[in-house]
C-alpha cells in the first residue's frame, strides 16, 4: 500500500498541492484526472522523488519513505512513465531496459546473455512483443512504450505511473496497452493512471480521484459515477479571473481572412475550417491532439502535410514561415524559451527582428535611430516593463519576455497572428493585459487564432472554438456552447469521438 | 546585436560618463584577450629592446594580417554556430588558381585576383549548400572540403610551387602610407566586416541563426540563405588571404596555409566569440588575431625554440578560454 498523507508543495507565487492525500493499493488502477495545471504531474514527481513535498509524508506499507532521486523511489519499488520517453534512440532495448544497471559477469564485461534472457522473460509475462535487438528509435511509439514499462518492471516494481499513456496511441494500441495494465494488475503491481481521456478511465480504472487547482476534490470507485460527474468536478470551479468583455460573434457574412480546406495528417480526418477577420478563434484540445502540429504546417514550417489554404481569397501555399511573413501571418510559438526569444539578445534586437528590412535607409543600413524608435513603441503599448529598451531579453520575467515575442508580431503588421498558449507560466496581471490586447487586434480586423489548453482562458476570450482530438476536428462551438463540460467532452472523445 | 550587447552592458549599470564606459570595457568577453596582449607586450618589451620598433610592430600586423583577414570571415560562420576547417585549401586553391592564370595564362594581377577570390567565395558557397540545404553537420562538410579544393591545387601545379615575377609582389611586401598593403588590406576587411554586422540586416540575421535557429526560422528569417551566405563570405576571406600570400611569396603554393583554420578558430574564440553562436563582436576577432601574432613574435624574440613555443600557445588558449568561462559563471 502507497499512501499520500496531507502533501503541499509550493512554487514561487503559487500553491501547486494544497494539503492532498491518496493512497494505492497494490493490485489496483487508480486514475487521476484534472485539468492542465491542477497538480497530477507535481505529485506524480514528488513520488519519485523529483521533487520534495514541502509539508505531509509518504508512506510504503506503513512505513515512512523519503525519495530524493529517481533512483532512490526506484529502489522502494516505485516507478514512473512519463509522456516524453526516457529512451536513449540508438540503442536497443534490452540495452534501454538495463541501462545504468547492467547485469555483469565475474569478469566485469557485460553480461548481454543474462541480459537478454531477463528482458525475454519480462516480455512473456506481459505479453509483449517487440524486436529486443533492434535500436529503439526504429520502434513504434508503442513498442517504445512497452520498452519503457518492461524498463520499469523487470526489478523491483510494486507501484507504477502512467503518465497520459495514451496521449500519442492508435486506439488498437491502446487495447494492447490495456491488456499489459490488466496483467500488472494481476501481478500485484498497483497503477497510478493519469488521462485527459474519460472514457478511458471507466475501461480500466477501478478507482478515480480528482485534483483540481492543487486540491483534491473527489475520490471514489469508478463504478457508479459518469463522465459528467466527473467534468463538473474537475472545472466546477468559479472562473476567478477577469476577462475583458467579449465583442462578440465577427459577423459571418464576412469574407474569412483565411479558408483551410482539406488538411489531413496520415491516418486522420481531414480539417477543414476558416478563420474570420476581427475574431479571436480558439483552438482547444488535449496532449496529442496535433494542434501546434496544424499551424505549423499552415505557416510552411512543415510544408509536408497536405492542404488547400485560401488567403484573403486567393490560394496559397507557404514553403516556409518567411513567406508566411511576407503575406502576413505570423505564428508566437507556444514555447518562448526554445523557439521564440533570442535569449542572449537585448529587448530591442528581439522586437526587431522581423522586420528590419523596413528600418533601413536606401542603402540597406539598419538605422539604430529606427529601430529605437519602434522598440519604444512597443515598449510601451506592450507595457514591458524594463529600464532600457537595451536590456537582455533573459533579465526579462516570463510574462514580459512574452509580451517581447508579441511586440516583435504586432510591429509586423501582420493580418493574421496564430497565438500558441499565450499566457502559459505568466502571471495574472500580464495574462490580464495580454487578452486586453488580443481583443484589441480582433477589433482592429486582424484574424486572431489562439492555442490554449487553458480552458477559462479559452472560455472566457474566444468568439469561436475548434476542439481538435488526434488531429482532426471534433466540434466547433460558439456562444453558450463554448463551456467547460463541452470542450471537455468533445475533447477527450465524448460524443461519438 | 553586436552593438546591443555593448550597449547592454553598459545599461546594465547605469554609472554614465568614463566609468561606465570603462565597466563596459570590462565586462566584454574579448577584455582578456586584450589584457593578455597588453601584458605579453610589456612583458616581451622589457627583455628584448628590438620588440617595441614601428619596424617590428608593423612587421606583426602583416604577419598577422594573412590569419586575421581568414577569422574575419571564420567569425562569421562561428557567430551562426558553424564551423569552417575548410580556409587553408581555399587560400591553397585561390594562390594556385591565381599564379596559374598570371604565369600560364598571361591574366593581368587584378583579373587574376579577383577571379580567384570568386573562385574562393564560389568554393564557399558548396560548403554552404550543403550545410543549408540538406542541413548537414558543418564540421564534416567542411572536412570534405578541406580535400578537394587542395586536391584540384596540387592537380593543378602537380604539387610544385608555381613561380610568378618578382614585379607581383607588390601587394604583399610593399607599403603604402608607411603601412605594409597586407595589413591595410586586413583593415579594410575587418572594417566590411565590421559595417556587415553591425548595421546591415544579414549581420543581425547572422546572430539570430547562431542565437537560436528555431526562433529564427519562425521569425520569418531565410535561415539557410545566411548560412550558404557565411560559408561563401568564409571563401571570399579565404581568397584574399590566398591572394596576398600569392604576392608575397611570389608563387602558387599549393601546400601553403596547411592548419591555418586552427589559428583562424583561435583567434575568434581568443576574441570572446562563442564557439556554439550567437555571440561575439569582429573587434575581439581582431585582438585575438594580434595575441597571436605578438605571441609568435614574442617568443621568437625571447628566444624560445618552435617546438616550446607551441606548448606555450597552446596552454595560453586554454587559459584564456577559461578565465573568460569563469568570468561568464560569474556575471550570472
Amino acid at each position: 500500500m502507497l499512501e499520500m498523507k496531507h502533501i503541499t508543495k509550493r512554487f514561487p507565487g503559487i500553491v501547486a498541492l494544497n494539503d492532498v492525500s491518496l493512497s494505492l493499493k497494490r493490485g489496483e488502477v487508480h486514475a487521476l484526472v484534472g485539468e492542465n495545471g491542477a497538480g497530477k504531474s507535481t505529485l506524480m514527481k514528488i513520488l519519485s522523488g523529483v521533487y520534495q513535498a514541502d509539508e505531509g509524508e509518504l508512506l510504503i506499507d506503513g512505513a515512512t519513505v523519503h525519495p530524493t532521486r529517481t533512483r532512490e523511489s526506484e529502489k522502494l519499488g516505485i516507478n514512473i512513465i512519463f509522456q516524453e520517453f526516457s529512451l536513449v534512440p540508438h540503442l536497443n532495448a534490452y540495452e534501454n531496459i538495463f541501462l545504468g544497471r547492467e547485469i555483469r559477469t565475474k569478469f566485469g564485461t557485460l553480461d548481454g546473455r543474462t541480459m537478454r534472457g531477463m528482458a525475454r522473460e519480462a516480455l512473456d509475462k506481459l505479453d509483449m512483443h517487440f524486436p529486443l535487438d533492434r535500436p529503439v528509435a526504429d520502434l513504434t511509439v508503442a513498442e517504445q512504450q512497452s520498452v519503457e514499462i518492461v524498463k520499469a518492471t523487470i526489478f523491483k516494481c510494486n507501484f507504477l505511473v502512467l503518465d497520459e499513456p495514451t496521449a500519442t496511441l492508435t486506439p488498437r494500441e491502446v487495447k494492447k496497452l490495456f491488456e499489459v495494465i490488466e496483467r500488472l494488475k494481476g501481478l500485484g503491481v498497483g497503477c497510478f493512471f493519469i488521462s485527459h481521456h474519460l472514457e478511458e478511465i471507466f475501461e480500466i480504472a477501478d478507482t478515480v480521484s480528482v485534483l483540481r487547482d492543487g486540491c483534491h476534490v473527489y475520490t471514489g470507485p469508478v463504478d457508479g459515477c459518469t463522465q459528467d460527474q466527473l467534468i463538473s468536478k474537475m472545472v466546477g470551479r468559479e472562473v476567478t479571473q477577469a476577462f475583458p468583455p467579449k465583442r462578440g460573434v465577427a459577423d459571418a457574412a464576412e469574407a474569412p481572412i483565411m479558408e483551410v480546406r482539406k488538411l489531413r495528417f496520415p491516418g486522420s480526418d481531414s480539417i477543414s475550417f476558416e478563420v474570420r477577420r476581427g475574431e479571436i478563434l480558439g483552438i482547444a484540445g488535449l496532449v496529442g491532439a496535433k494542434r501546434t502540429e496544424s499551424f505549423l504546417s499552415l505557416i510552411g514550417r512543415d510544408p509536408s502535410i497536405e492542404k488547400d489554404v485560401l488567403f484573403e481569397g486567393k490560394p496559397i501555399e507557404l514553403r516556409s514561415p518567411h513567406e508566411a511573413l511576407t503575406h502576413g501571418i505570423g505564428y508566437l510559438p507556444e514555447d518562448r524559451k526554445r523557439t521564440g526569444l533570442f535569449l542572449p539578445f537585448s529587448i530591442r534586437s528581439n522586437i526587431v527582428v522581423s522586420t528590419l528590412d523596413r528600418l533601413t535607409n536606401k542603402l540597406g543600413m539598419v538605422l539604430p535611430r529606427k529601430e529605437k524608435a519602434l522598440s519604444d513603441r512597443f515598449i510601451a503599448r506592450m507595457r514591458i516593463r524594463t529600464t532600457s529598451d537595451l536590456k537582455t531579453v533573459s533579465e526579462l520575467s516570463g510574462g514580459n519576455q512574452q509580451k517581447v515575442i508579441i511586440a516583435r508580431w504586432l510591429a509586423s503588421n501582420c493580418k493574421l497572428l496564430i497565438f500558441d498558449e499565450p499566457t502559459r507560466g505568466i502571471d495574472v496581471g500580464a495574462k490580464a493585459e495580454i487578452y486586453v490586447m488580443l481583443q484589441e487586434l480582433a477589433a482592429q480586423g486582424l484574424g486572431v487564432v489562439v492555442i490554449s489548453s487553458d480552458l477559462p482562458e479559452v472560455i472566457g476570450i474566444c468568439d469561436r472554438v475548434l476542439v481538435m482530438r488526434y488531429g482532426s476536428i471534433r466540434a466547433t462551438l460558439t456562444g453558450d456552447d463554448i463551456n467547460s463540460e463541452k470542450i471537455m467532452l468533445y475533447a477527450s472523445g465524448g460524443e461519438n469521438g | 546585436m553586436g552593438e546591443a550587447a555593448a550597449a547592454d552592458a553598459k545599461s546594465r549599470e547605469p554609472t554614465g560618463g568614463l566609468v561606465g564606459l570603462a565597466k563596459a570595457a570590462v565586462a566584454r568577453p574579448e577584455f582578456v584577450s586584450f589584457v593578455a596582449l597588453i601584458v605579453l607586450m610589456v612583458l616581451t618589451a622589457s627583455m628584448n629592446d628590438n620588440f617595441l620598433t614601428v619596424d617590428n610592430l608593423l612587421n606583426i600586423t602583416r604577419q598577422v594580417s594573412i590569419t586575421g583577414i581568414i577569422a574575419v570571415g571564420m567569425t562569421f560562420v562561428i557567430l551562426t554556430g558553424g564551423i569552417d576547417l575548410s580556409v587553408g585549401a581555399i587560400v591553397a586553391l585561390a594562390s594556385t588558381m591565381m599564379a596559374g592564370m598570371i604565369a600560364n595564362m598571361g591574366f593581368p594581377f587584378w583579373a587574376a585576383a579577383l577571379l580567384a577570390i570568386m573562385g574562393g567565395t564560389l568554393t564557399g558557397a558548396v560548403s554552404g549548400f550543403f550545410i543549408a540545404r540538406f542541413a548537414l553537420p558543418p564540421i564534416i562538410v567542411t572536412l570534405a572540403m578541406m580535400e578537394i579544393p587542395r586536391g584540384l591545387g596540387l592537380i593543378y601545379t602537380n604539387g610544385y610551387p608555381l613561380p610568378i615575377d618578382r614585379e607581383y609582389g607588390f601587394i604583399g611586401r610593399e607599403y603604402v602610407l608607411g603601412l605594409p598593403i597586407p595589413t591595410l588590406i586586413m583593415l579594410a576587411v575587418f572594417a566590411v566586416a565590421y559595417f556587415v554586422l553591425n548595421r546591415l540586416p544579414l549581420g543581425r540575421y547572422v546572430y539570430a541563426v547562431g542565437g537560436n535557429e528555431d526562433a529564427a526560422i519562425l521569425s520569418g528569417i531565410r535561415t539557410a540563405r545566411i548560412k550558404l551566405m557565411v560559408y561563401a563570405i568564409s571563401g571570399c576571406t579565404a581568397a584574399i588571404a590566398g591572394m596576398i600570400q600569392t604576392s608575397r611569396l611570389l608563387s602558387g603554393q599549393p601546400n601553403s596555409a596547411i592548419g591555418i583554420e586552427l589559428d583562424a578558430i583561435a583567434a575568434v574564440v581568443l576574441g570572446g566569440t562563442a564557439i556554439t553562436g550567437g555571440r561575439g563582436h569582429i573587434v575581439g576577432t581582431l585582438i585575438g588575431a594580434l595575441l597571436l601574432g605578438v605571441l609568435n613574435n614574442s617568443l621568437n624574440m625571447i628566444g624560445l625554440s618552435p617546438y616550446s613555443q607551441r606548448v606555450v600557445k597552446g596552454v595560453i588558449l586554454l587559459v584564456a578560454v577559461l578565465i573568460g568561462y569563469l568570468r561568464k559563471q560569474n556575471s550570472r
